[in-house]
């Protein structure tokens, strides 16, 4: 149980009578790279909200980092990290307000905010920026930027939602050195994309189709049980057999 | 409490940041003053006036026929008694009146001095200013005219009456109005459209996934409002008092705590806003239309609620801004105490309470 940094059982969501997300069931170890991936309006992000302490399940029994979506949200909350598809960051604050407003609403100290911020501009490379304000750098050091920032707290889990949306394949190439990075720092690392060269990424992905999770595997056998060698052939069979329309 | 001053410190780097957000509130307030207190002064022309010519002599005539030629006033039909004055005033018909003593040709030429009396009304104090000073010059340059002698002069002294606002001031009656104006500005349209906008980017959510509370994102969120609401306050009434000579009669102490009271409305009124609405562009239209309209047009500052229809004046029992008005005027420049608005102080500390309840309650419901 212990080292299931997610566990979820059945897990539902369901406004009046549509099943947004339908008794899902999986678990996601420490330190583990998880895709979640599905078409739009598939539910993930109703199931991502859920287990980031946003919203409470309908039925179901989850877990994350240990805590119960239902009793300990807030428990929750403060042992994960999000990046959302949107940006995370505030424009017209610099990168070092960023910083230290994100470190103070996480409760940490002024001296550990002083000590992880110069680490993180220096490790970015961005020390010469960190007095510029956010809406002047380039999209893609503002995402690696957000990711660092989601995981400044030092997080069990990060959530990060379509983090890398609209960014070239070079740059996301390097978000997920960072991405690596977290793992073999024991972060768990939960993700969605629509990037098929991400998903061959994760160590292990699952494929939403109309709210339930359709398959569950690492890449390398999924292409094998669906005869292909692309991950954007397994995607697509997967998703055609969806009966609700994308939003 | 650490969470909060990190989130309120951030909230003031994006007020100072922004500057559009900046000039509206801090360059707006003294705009309106301003304008309120010198520029905005109704065009006078062809104004009814009545003449009480109790004299029926040479001088009176002829300043009467000056009167009419000039493009200024329209002179009604003289009336024969001094109480007719005052319905022609009620009736809406003439906004001035000149009343000549029946003595006054040989006051002029006895003792080389006349009074004549002139009534204005005084809920419209500018165009009264303007009227009485039009007049004035009529008379003294008809004086300048009758000269016997050189050396020697006529004396015309007219006696000004202004009905309704004897003190007459022009900036008593609007200054109320612009500091509620002010706040609803500040307080409703900034505060929901920085809410909105955390919703527009997106940062929002990562508020709702952080540790915070809910309700501690919805204090940080207007706490920056309400202290830059008060720093407005302070520099409307300083502008009033040392620039349009406005003398604050009643308690600052009660004063401040009305209108902090009026901020804590505006504010809930601006989370409400805020909750309803997914962009700022709509939270700025409700908070314009909405509300600053409604006070701009029902507060009874710019336009008397008694002559409104019905339902003009149910409007105006509804929005909080009405009672902060009725306060203000009444402790500011009446000099009243507590005791006296009591009753307003108690709708609108209802109204506060009722907004933010709701505001709070749908808060949390769009949360799960």
């Amino acid at each position: 149980m212990n080292n299931k940094a997610i566990i979820c059982q059945n897990l539902t969501k369901q406004f009046g009578k549509f099943k947004a997300v339908d008794q899902i069931t999986f678990d996601v170890d420490q330190g583990e790279i998880f895709g979640f991936l599905g078409a739009n309006g598939a539910g993930k992000t109703t199931a991502m909200r859920m287990l980031c302490g946003l919203s409470f399940p309908t039925s179901g029994k989850a877990t994350v980092a240990g805590f119960d979506v239902y009793r300990q949200q807030e428990k929750i909350k403060a042992s994960i990290g999000y990046m959302s598809q949107k940006f995370s960051l505030y424009e017209n604050l610099t990168v070092m307000e960023n910083i230290e407003f994100y470190g103070g609403v996480y409760g940490l100290s002024r001296s550990d905010i002083k000590k992880r911020s110069e680490d993180l501009v220096s490790t970015l490379g961005m020390s010469n920026e960190a007095k510029k304000l956010v809406g002047e750098l380039p999209l893609g050091w503002k995402q690696k930027l957000a990711f660092s920032v989601a995981i400044f707290h030092r997080p069990k889990i990060v959530f990060l939602d379509e983090p890398t949306g609209g960014v070239d394949p070079i740059t996301r190439r390097q978000f997920w050195d960072l991405i690596y990075e977290a793992a073999a720092n024991g972060i768990t690392v939960f993700v969605t994309t629509h990037y098929m060269d991400e998903a061959e990424y994760c160590k292990r992905i699952s494929v939403m189709v109309d709210g339930r999770v359709e398959a569950l595997d690492t890449p390398a056998n999924l292409k094998r049980n669906y005869n292909t060698n692309s991950m954007d052939e397994v995607f697509f069979q997967l998703a055609r057999r969806a009966q609700r329309s994308g939003d | 409490m650490k969470q909060l001053i990190a989130f309120v410190r951030k909230e003031f780097y994006h007020v100072f940041r922004d500057k559009r957000t900046l000039l509206i509130m801090f360059g707006l307030p003294v705009v309106q003053i301003i304008l309120f207190g010198f520029a905005l002064s109704s065009e006078v022309k062809n104004i009814g006036i009545t003449v009480l010519d109790n004299a029926h002599d040479n001088n009176s005539e002829q300043i009467i026929n000056r009167i009419k030629t000039s493009s200024y006033f329209l002179v009604k039909d003289p009336v024969l008694r001094y109480d007719d004055i005052l319905e022609k005033f009620k009736e809406g018909g003439i906004k001035c009146a000149l009343i000549f003593p029946s003595n006054f040709s040989e006051e002029l030429s006895h003792f080389g001095r006349a009074e004549i009396q002139i009534i204005t009304d005084g809920s419209d104090p500018n165009t009264a200013t303007i009227l009485v000073n039009y007049l004035t010059a009529i008379i003294s340059s008809y004086q300048q005219q009758i000269k016997p002698a050189p050396g020697l002069s006529y004396q015309i002294v007219p006696q000004i009456r202004q009905l309704y606002n004897e003190e007459q001031n022009g900036s008593l009656n609007f200054i109320p109005g612009v500091i509620a104006l002010i706040f609803m500005i500040v307080s409703t349209a900034l505060t929901s459209v920085s809410i909105v906008r955390e919703k527009e980017l997106g940062t929002m959510e990562i508020l709702l996934v952080s540790p915070l509370k809910p309700i501690m994102v919805l204090i940080a969120k207007t706490i920056p409002y309400l202290v830059l609401s008060v720093v407005n306050f302070i520099i409307i009434l300083t502008l009033s008092v040392y620039l349009l000579d406005v003398h604050i009669k009643g308690s600052l102490v009660l004063i401040f705590a009305e209108s902090i009271l009026f901020i804590i409305t505006c504010l809930s009124l601006g989370l409400l806003i805020s909750n309803v609405t997914n962009s700022q562009q709509t939270a700025m239209l409700i908070s314009m239309m909405g509300m600053m309209l409604p006070t701009l047009l029902f507060t009874g500052f710019m336009f008397p609620i008694e002559n409104m229809p019905w339902i003009f004046q149910i409007i105006s029992h509804i929005i909080p801004s009405s009672y902060y008005y009725i306060i203000i005027k009444a402790v500011m420049l009446k000099g009243l105490g507590f005791s006296f608005v009591w009753k307003e102080t108690l709708v609108l500390a209802g109204m506060a309470v009722f907004l933010l309840t709701i505001s709070l309650k749908n808060f949390k419901i769009r949360l799960s």
